[in-house]
This record gives structure tokens, C-alpha cells and sequence, in this order.
């Protein structure tokens, strides 16, 4: 297949193998990127913070490094974009929250870290929904992000930046972070690839933490093999995050490559009926372009299995106790002492008294809310009602699942019920915003992996079909989402329509 | 209606340090009742014997050998300080009381 | 002013119930959850990481030698360790504690249910121990614009994080009825004990004048045979002597309120060392709503057996058993013993006996002139700028004539002077035992010269007058004669 002329049309696997053979500069390519930020992001609004200097200077270690014959990385010199709500070293950090405006982290994310090992310069920090507590990057303290695709629209969230940012080809990778759904909902409503990888098995030392026991950083991208290649850069055991799986990352850019053959034979994928008993939520567009999909992986030889997770009705409830629950207390450190905002400090003001305005002042309504719940959820006497009987709900879901993948080597669903919704259609009624991660939300509670990956579009705008595997089985999502990925002339992802801008 | 009371609220948000409008008073009291249907939903299911579940894969005894790292420096330590002196973090009168 | 009663009154006609909560600082090289190091001492937020000072998207991984502490001292109490076991978030906002949560532990403590058996005055009591958890310790909080650094009537406050993160341990007693009169005792000696115990272990240097080791005391009062009654809460109780006198304040402070038939609040409150009372703590006490929850960033804990078993054949003699065969081999009676123990001096006086003092000499300065200096300064006997290996060495300065007791009191001078070992202070203050019996005849001539009156009386069989001469002697010689040296010339000379 021809290549695109143009750098930012190219995926990373390409950008990448042109660096490694001298065709390009990791300067060039940086470069080709930050030109597009500048044209086009006035109009999508993806990037917080653009760092053109520092990542030039990445590429340009990056150009030298490889003219050295260093051992370099498979995607050394291709830039990338990191999700605000990830610590890095001497670049503002907010988690799209006005508590933190100003902050410099003296510190980077371990996934951070390993970036920056591999040489791929950062070109800028993505919007999201602050604190990652939303659907659409619409709870931003800062602006909202567009989706590239109908900037009337929403681009999912809270990672809607970094999905907004790859599907306006501003970048060809980011990093997103996925507590409910937030790297594979943006995703699917922006037509790029998101992927979850299992809890545990990404680092999440430097991530600001929403709700501890689900967080987990992944990568997003326009295609499986690209989302494959990042992926493998920044998993691995990381000992300073007690969480993290001590265990080889799983092959997945390997998977990629060979899901990409197009040949499914023998792999049987589920159905959870439970899930289709919730359809009436979804749009009849997103059912119909993800049946479709489903069609091409039955031609590619998968054989669809119907699986029951009967306990899948319990999973929104179960999510809605947990993450607040954590939050609350995640989100305490925010206080106006060793960082970030202060308010009311007038000298009339006790520290209970300018730590409440702090807060009060610092986050939106969205945070406040969660906090709210979380506290109350938390509070005396019904920990064990609440939290405690959550974990252990969680712990039947998580049986369900691991009961559907002795029959399954993956799940299957839409992403999302819906496609990107208008800017404010629902921010008034936030269990309508939850449904949003009604698919995506079990993943996150069994632990296991799960991408979301271009099927089709519904009334213009794409919709994402979702492949979930079990705990460290990374690679068979990867390799389902590439197969599908091969059924399609041209990736989903490169038919946006043009932005207005260079 | 909402099954919190206003007051309540007021109190959550004593405790979480949100000094939180009227306004949210009211909005948070009727949303609170999220929780309470999470509650209830999950009430019915039978967790008698069911270990909890934190995390994707069990883990135990995740320890640190006991071995010096190096610290921040201290202007690191200091420079996100909304307020500092003698090098330490300032804070307002810690005592709600009239000075 | 509050009210009273007379100590004894107030045990004549109430119960009291003893109950403690000790913290200890570990001394492991390392925070509880980060790689800080944790001297004492250093320089404010200079031993501080993203981890401690909980800057956004930073995570806790638990240092193994403080849960190995941990473990040990729950054994060296006789507890049961857990088998499965996890920290907590207890959450409440202090700016001392970064993360506005303390990583500690709730329903499942790394060890529960011990005890320890301490006797006070011939009789054993049995404190039961409820749970010794594992924890992190705060920042510490300097006071501006108040009145001598306290936290009430201070303008601001300056935190340093240095602490914040030191693994703590928290040993909780159950309520501990029956000692009558004695609570204050008891008290004392289970601290002392616990403290012994600790120290025995290696773990921590429980040193409580740095605050590596605190105590809250716990009292109620009630009637002989009725239900216990409502305790107050102690804080911050940094001595032995103050455990003692706190215990005792609280029972004079609540028989008086319960004989005007008020009742006592359940309350927190603070010691005063200066004055010996207690006073309520924070004013507006807001009702505590922990919102303790199992931490979602750490592992749980599952000690192995095998694991338990190998820290339980490390441990050492118990100080009890150790006091015990100490005692035999000093040939100490009972009540010299429980001085030794009172004194805090059994090490003191077991160094100083293994650098080749005897053991009644080592216990004669102890106990005698260095406690007196002790007391004097307030300091701890174990504080004293001198150490077991100097007091051995003056000792052998006695024991070979070449230090008389006074003498050696004044050496004692110069070393806590820090001007060296005895034998330099003795050099350099020329602190000798004169035992040049030329010259001693010399002084005692000139003596006798000076006093032909006493001379006189001496000649009669008046030997008790020799006691003037002597006097005259030792000031000409500055006091580095030896005493019954002097004498026996005088006779000499004078019969
Ligand atoms: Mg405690
Ligand atoms: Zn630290």
C-alpha cells in the first residue's frame, strides 16, 4: 500500500520505521505535528499546554540518538500527546482543574518516564473532564474540546482531548487513562483506537488518581498495531505503584500484526446477553453499524458465542459506590498547602475556613459532586453497606467474567450507546452521562482489558465496537480489533472530514 | 423528593471541606440518591461468603526493602507552595477561634 | 479553677479504669511508604518526596522492615498475628498529614490480642493488649504569634514534612481494672515496660523526650460495683513521670466532678508538664466521621507462618527475664532492683559492669551521685553526657587509689563538662590522690605546727580531734589526699 504523502497522515508504525531508516527526522515529524496544533487546534481546542520547545529538543535527541546507532525503540522519534491528568517533570500538570492551575510537577509518571526513554518527544498536555470525572471534557475547568468529526459535538471524555488530538491528527499517539470508560468512549465517539490494557499491567505512578482501584493509563491511536507499539513502551512491572503486576506484558503488537492478516479462524467471541437486555438505551444507528462489524468478524472466520454475566446489571451500581467512594479521598490532598490554588487567606480566615474556599473554589461541579457522594458513601456506618458491599459485588462480576472466558476468548459489544452527543444535552441529567460507560464501565471492575476500535458511522459520526479479554489477555483484543481493522478499505479514522485550518 | 436532608449535606460537606452554595445544597441532596439506589440494588444480591475485590489480579505482600532514595530537594519540596517561610509551608491559624 | 479531691479520697471512693495507646516511632532506615530517609533532626523539607508530601498521582509501596518491627513487637506482647491483613484510610483533614487521609489499619491490626504482666510493689498486674497496628506518623507543625509556640492564640503555622511518613506503630491496651490506688504505678511500669520491650527488639530507640515514643491515657471512675464510666482521653503524655502524674491528676479531676454529681464528658485532652494537669483539647470537637475505608493503593498482607515462626526464634531475652538473671548476678535485693528498674539504669549499669566495674560500684554511681545530677538537670539518667565505658574507668581510678570519692565527684564535673575521658579530666584539672607520703608528712608537720592545741588534744588519747588536722591537711593539698592516709600519719606522728 502507497503511503500518504503528507507526515501526519501516516500512522506511528510508519513514522516510525521512516525515522529508524533515515526517509524522515524525528524533527520533521515533531515538527509536522506542532504546525498541525497550531493550525487546527483553535478549532478543536484538544491541547491544555503545548510544549514546541521541549519536544524538539526530545526530537532532536531523538534524530541524534538514532544517527548513533543507539538501540533505539520501536517508536523512537514519534511524538506523542499526554493526557493532562499524567504527571510530567517541569510541565504543567492540571487535570483540567483550576485547583492545580500553575502547577509544575517536579516528578514524572513512570509511564512518563519510559516515554521519554524511548524517545518519543511529548508535544503537549490534552484536555479532559477534570479529575477525569465525566463523559464528554465538558466538565473541563478550562474550555471545551470539539470533536473533529462535527465540532457541535462532544469528543467523549474524560480523555476527549487525547482522542481529539489523534483524530484531528495533531498527534499520532496519546496517552489516555480509562477509570470507566474514559480512553475508549472518546475513542469510539472520535473514531480512533482506545485501548484499556489490564489494571495493573500500565503503571499508574504520576497518574492522578480518581478512584485508585480502577484508574489505568493506556494508549490511544488510529489503529490497533500503532496502539500496540505505545502500549508496549509504557506497560511493565513498575515497583514503585504496589498495585502493579509482576509479569511479562503481553504480546499485543505481535497480536496486531496478526489479527491484521484478517483471519479469525477458531476464535470464539461473546455476546453478554445481559447487555443486549440494556439495549433499549442504545441508538438504533450504533446497534446497526455495530452488527455490521460484527458480520465482517463472523467472515473472518470468528464463531459468536452467547455468554450470561448475570451480574452485569449490578456493574453501574457497583462503579457509582467504588469510584466517588475513592475519589473523596483521593481528592483530599487538594487543599491549598503544598500546591495548587488558594483562596480566602486574608488573615480573617481560620486553615478549616481557606481550605473550604480553596476547594469550594478550585473545582467544578462535577468534582464537587463526586466528592460529595463519595463522602457520604464512606460515612459512619455504611462503609460496609456501601464500599465493602460494592468490592464484593465486584467480586461476582468478576466471576461472571472469568466464567464467560473459559467458554469465550473475548467479549464483544458497542463502546458506547451513543454517538457523540451536542455540546450540553446532558450535562443537566448526569445518569444520562452515565450511561455513557454502561459497556465500558465492566472491564474496568473485572480488571480485564478492553479497545474500542472504528466500526462504522451512524448519522455521519463513528461508532466503536468494543473487545474485551480476560485479566492479561491484552493480545486477543488487540488481535480481534486489528482483524477488523483489515476489513475496512480505508481506516475509519482517516475519513473525518478535513478541518478548517492550514 | 430526596431522602437527604439539607443538613446532611451540610455536614458531608463540612467534612469534605466544601463550602458549598445553597444552590448546591439542594442540587447535591437530590443527587445523593444515586448512592442510595446503588445501595439498595446492590442490597439485594447475596454476598454472604464473598471475599471483597480490589484488584484485577490478587496481589499480597507487595513490600520495599528498606532503602534510602533520594529526597526532593528542598526548593522541589517548597516551589509548588502556595505560601512558605523558613522553609516551611505556611497555613493560616490552624484554630477556629477569634484571634 | 478546677476542683480537687485529695488522691487518696478520691481512690477511697472510686474505681478507676486504665487503658493506653502507645505510638512508636520505628527506626528503619526508610519511611513507611516511601524511600525518605527518617534522621532525626534534619533540616525542614529536606526529607521529603512526592510520596510524602503527596504531590497529585504519587503511590505508596510499604517499607518490609517496618512490618517485620511490626511483627516483632506484636510477639515480644504475646499477640496473634494476622494471617490476612490490610491497611485502612482513615480520613480527616490536618495539615500536618499530607495527604488529608493516614494510611493506617481499622478492623484488621497486624497483631492482636497479647499481653504484658508488670509488677508494681511486690504484685503482678496483667495489662491486656488489645491490637498493635501499623501506621505513619504526621508533620510537625511550628506555632506563630501565640503565646510560646502553642497552637491556641497563634496567628499561623509553618509545617515541615520531614516526619510526615515515619512508620509508626500503635499499641493499644484493653481497659485495665483492678488497680485500685495503684493506676498511676501501673501505668508507669506498662509504659516502661513496653518501652523496654521495644528497646530490647532494636526497633525503634523509643526515646521519649524526642517522641519516638508517645503516650494517650486513657481514665474513667466509677463506684465499686457499678458499670465503668465515661473515660477522658489524655494526648501527648511524654514522660514516665508524666504518665504517672497525668493518671493521677484525671482520677482527683473526676472524683470531684462525679462527688458534685456533674458528669464527665468523653473528651480528649491535653497534659501540661510544667503544671502537672490536663486541660480539654480543641474547643468545637467536631464529631469524628473517619470514613476509614481498605486502601485501594497498597496490597493486602498475608504474613506466612514460616515467616512469623523466623521472626519469633529472632527475638531477644525478655527485658523481665533479662532483669531477673541481672539481678542474681549482681546480688541486688528486690528493692535495690526496682530502684535500678525505677532509674531506668539496668542497661546503664549492665554496660558499665561488662567495661569491668563491679556491680556494686556500678550501681553505687547510678543510683547515687549521677542520678543526683540527673535530677538536677532534668534529664534523663541515660542523657547524661557521660557514658557506662567512663564510669567503669573512674571506678577503676578509685579502685586504684589513684581517686578518692571526692575526687572522683569532681572528675564527674569534667566529664559531663565534655572535657574528656576521667583519667584526661583528672590530668588536665590535676585531680590526683597525693600519695607521696613524703609530702603528705610534710603538710601534716605544717598541720601540726598550726595547731599545737590539737596536737595536744590528739597526744591526750583525743583522737577524735584528729579530724581538724586532717581538714587543715586535705585543703593544703587541695583535696587529693587520701583521707585514712592522713590520719594514719597523724596517729603516727601524734602517739
Ligand atoms: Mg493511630
Ligand atoms: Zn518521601
Amino acid at each position: 500500500m502507497a503511503q500518504p504523502s503528507r507526515i501526519i497522515d501516516k500512522t506511528a508504525a510508519e513514522l516510525a520505521a521512516d525515522i529508524r531508516e533515515g526517509r524522515l527526522t524525528s524533527v520533521e515529524v515533531t515538527t509536522a505535528f506542532l504546525d498541525r496544533i497550531e493550525a487546527v487546534d483553535a478549532t478543536v481546542k484538544a491541547f491544555l499546554h503545548v510544549d514546541r520547545e521541549g519536544a524538539l529538543a526530545a526530537a532532536r535527541e531523538a534524530d541524534a540518538a538514532i544517527a548513533a546507532d543507539e538501540e533505539a525503540s520501536p517508536l523512537a522519534g514519534v511524538p506523542v500527546a499526554v493526557k493532562d491528568v499524567v504527571v510530567t517533570k517541569g510541565l504543567p500538570t492540571t487535570a483540567a482543574s483550576k485547583i492545580l492551575e500553575g502547577w509544575i510537577p517536579p516528578y514524572d509518571a513512570t509511564i512518563v518516564e519510559r516515554i521519554k526513554a524511548a524517545r518519543m518527544p511529548i508535544l503537549g498536555k490534552t484536555n479532559m473532564d477534570e479529575f477525569a470525572m465525566g463523559s464528554s471534557t465538558e466538565y473541563s475547568a478550562y474550555f471545551k474540546t470539539r470533536n473533529p468529526w462535527d465540532t457541535g459535538r462532544i469528543p467523549g471524555g474524560s480523555g476527549g482531548g487525547s482522542a481529539a488530538a489523534v483524530a484531528a491528527k495533531m498527534a499520532p499517539l496519546a496517552i489516555g487513562t480509562d477509570t470507566g470508560g474514559s480512553i475508549r468512549q472518546p475513542g469510539a465517539v472520535t473514531g480512533t483506537f482506545g485501548a484499556k490494557p489490564t489494571y495493573g499491567s500500565n503503571s499508574r505512578y504520576g497518574l492522578i488518581a480518581f478512584s485508585s482501584s480502577l484508574d489505568t493509563p493506556g494508549p490511544v491511536s488510529r489503529n490497533a498495531l500503532d496502539a500496540a507499539l505505545l502500549h508496549e513502551v509504557i506497560s511493565g512491572h513498575d515497583p514503585r505503584d504496589s498495585t502493579s503486576i509482576d509479569a511479562p506484558v503481553p504480546p499485543v503488537a505481535e497480536a496486531a500484526r496478526l489479527g491484521a492478516s484478517g483471519d479469525l479462524t477458531g476464535v470464539k467471541l461473546g455476546v453478554v446477553k445481559e447487555f443486549a437486555e440494556g439495549a433499549e438505551a442504545a441508538e438504533p444507528g450504533v446497534i446497526a453499524a455495530y452488527e455490521a462489524g460484527v458480520e465482517q468478524l463472523v467472515k473472518l472466520g470468528a464463531e459468536i458465542v452467547e455468554v450470561s454475566c448475570p451480574s452485569f446489571t449490578y456493574a453501574l451500581p457497583t462503579y457509582y459506590l467504588i469510584a466517588p467512594s475513592e475519589a473523596s479521598s483521593n481528592l483530599a490532598r487538594y487543599d491549598g498547602v503544598r500546591y495548587g490554588l488558594r483562596t480566602g487567606d486574608d488573615g480573617k480566615h481560620s486553615l478549616e475556613e481557606v481550605m473550604s474556599l480553596t476547594r469550594e473554589a478550585g473545582f467544578g461541579p462535577e468534582v464537587k459532586r463526586r466528592i460529595i457522594l463519595g463522602t457520604y458513601a464512606l460515612s459512619a456506618g455504611y462503609v460496609d453497606a456501601f464500599y465493602g458491599k460494592a468490592q464484593k459485588v465486584r467480586t461476582l462480576i468478576k466471576r461472571d467474567f472469568e466464567a464467560a472466558f473459559e467458554q469465550v476468548d473475548a467479549i464483544i459489544s458497542p463502546t458506547t450507546p451513543f454517538v457523540a452527543f451536542k455540546f450540553g444535552e446532558r450535562t443537566g441529567d448526569p445518569y444520562q452521562m452515565y450511561l455513557a460507560d454502561l459497556y465500558t464501565i465492566p472491564s474496568n471492575l473485572y480488571g480485564g482489558p478492553g479497545v474500542s476500535v472504528p466500526v462504522g458511522l451512524a448519522d455521519g459520526m463513528p461508532v466503536g465496537l468494543q473487545v474485551c479479554g480476560p485479566v492479561m489477555g491484552d493480545d486477543i483484543a488487540y488481535r480481534v480489533a486489528a482483524a477488523l481493522e483489515s476489513t475496512q478499505d480505508t481506516p475509519l479514522a482517516d475519513t473525518a472530514p478535513e478541518l478548517e485550518g492550514n | 423528593m430526596s431522602t437527604i436532608s439539607r443538613e446532611e449535606v451540610a455536614h458531608l460537606a463540612r467534612l469534605a471541606r466544601l463550602e458549598v452554595t445553597d444552590d448546591e445544597l439542594d442540587a447535591f441532596a437530590g443527587q445523593l440518591d444515586v448512592i442510595l439506589e446503588s445501595m439498595k440494588a446492590l442490597a439485594e444480591v447475596d454476598t454472604d461468603d464473598v471475599q471483597p475485590t480490589s484488584h484485577a489480579v490478587p496481589l499480597v505482600n507487595v513490600f520495599r526493602e528498606d532503602l534510602p532514595q533520594p529526597s526532593l530537594s528542598r526548593e522541589a519540596a517548597l516551589a509548588g507552595g502556595p505560601d512558605t517561610a523558613e522553609d516551611r509551608f505556611r497555613v493560616p491559624r490552624i484554630l477556629d477561634e477569634e484571634a | 479553677m478546677t476542683k480537687l479531691n485529695s488522691y487518696e479520697q478520691a481512690v477511697a471512693d472510686y474505681e478507676p479504669v486504665l487503658g493506653l495507646e502507645t505510638h512508636i516511632e520505628l527506626d528503619t532506615n526508610t519511611k513507611m511508604f516511601c524511600g525518605c530517609p527518617t534522621a532525626f533532626g534534619a533540616e525542614p523539607n529536606t526529607q521529603v518526596c512526592p510520596v510524602c508530601l503527596a504531590l497529585p498521582g504519587a503511590l505508596p509501596v510499604a517499607n518490609k522492615a517496618a512490618i517485620e518491627a511490626t511483627i516483632k513487637i506484636g510477639l515480644a506482647l504475646n499477640c496473634r498475628i494476622a494471617e490476612w491483613t490490610r491497611f485502612a484510610r482513615k480520613n480527616y483533614f490536618y495539615p500536618d498529614m499530607p495527604k488529608n487521609f493516614q494510611t493506617s489499619q481499622y478492623e484488621e491490626p497486624l497483631c492482636e490480642e497479647g499481653y504484658v504482666d508488670v509488677v508494681v510493689e511486690g504484685e503482678t498486674y496483667r495489662v491486656e493488649i488489645e491490637r498493635v497496628h501499623l501506621e505513619e506518623d504526621t508533620g510537625k507543625t511550628l506555632h506563630v504569634g501565640g503565646a510560646t509556640g502553642r497552637i491556641h492564640g497563634a496567628t499561623e503555622s509553618l509545617v515541615d514534612y520531614n516526619r510526615a511518613g515515619i512508620p509508626l506503630v500503635e499499641i493499644v491496651t484493653k481497659p485495665v481494672p483492678g488497680t485500685g490506688a495503684l493506676a498511676p504505678e501501673v501505668a508507669r511500669a506498662y509504659t516502661a515496660e513496653l518501652r523496654d520491650i521495644v528497646r530490647s527488639l532494636g526497633v525503634s530507640d523509643v526515646r521519649m523526650e524526642q517522641g519516638s515514643l508517645r503516650c494517650d491515657v486513657n481514665l474513667s471512675l466509677n463506684l465499686p460495683g457499678e458499670a465503668w464510666g465515661t473515660r477522658t482521653e489524655t494526648k501527648n503524655v511524654n514522660s514516665l513521670r508524666s504518665v504517672e502524674r497525668a493518671v493521677r491528676y484525671e482520677v482527683r479531676r473526676q472524683s470531684a466532678l462525679l462527688d458534685a454529681g456533674e458528669r464527665i464528658f468523653q473528651e480528649t485532652r491535653h497534659f501540661h508538664e510544667a503544671t502537672g494537669e490536663t486541660s480539654p483539647g480543641r474547643s468545637k470537637e467536631e464529631a469524628t466521621d473517619y470514613r476509614y475505608f481498605p486502601e485501594p493503593d497498597l496490597a493486602v498482607m498475608e504474613p506466612s507462618r514460616e515467616w512469623v515462626e523466623e521472626l519469633r526464634t529472632s527475638l531477644p531475652e525478655p527485658p523481665r527475664k533479662r532483669r531477673e538473671r541481672l539481678q542474681e548476678a549482681w546480688s541486688l535485693a528486690d528493692k535495690e532492683m526496682q530502684s535500678v528498674v525505677n532509674a531506668d539504669a539496668v542497661d546503664l549499669i549492665e554496660t558499665t559492669v561488662a567495661a569491668g566495674a563491679a556491680p556494686a560500684a556500678a550501681v553505687k554511681w547510678w543510683l547515687g551521685e549521677l542520678s543526683r545530677r540527673a535530677n538536677e538537670t532534668g534529664d534523663e539518667l541515660g542523657a547524661l553526657a557521660i557514658t557506662p565505658a567512663q564510669v567503669a574507668e573512674l571506678q577503676g581510678m578509685v579502685d586504684d587509689g589513684r581517686l578518692n570519692d571526692k575526687l572522683a565527684r569532681q572528675v564527674i564535673d569534667g566529664v559531663l563538662a565534655g572535657e574528656g575521658s576521667p583519667a584526661e579530666v583528672a590530668a588536665k584539672r590535676g585531680l590526683e590522690v597525693v600519695s607521696d607520703t613524703g609530702a603528705l608528712e610534710t603538710a601534716v608537720d605544717e598541720a601540726i605546727a598550726a595547731n599545737p592545741a590539737v596536737a595536744e588534744k590528739i597526744r591526750g588519747g583525743t583522737h577524735a580531734a584528729a579530724g581538724v588536722l586532717i581538714g587543715a591537711v586535705m585543703k593544703a593539698t587541695k583535696g587529693q589526699a587520701d583521707a585514712g592516709t592522713v590520719r594514719k600519719i597523724i596517729l603516727d606522728k601524734l602517739s
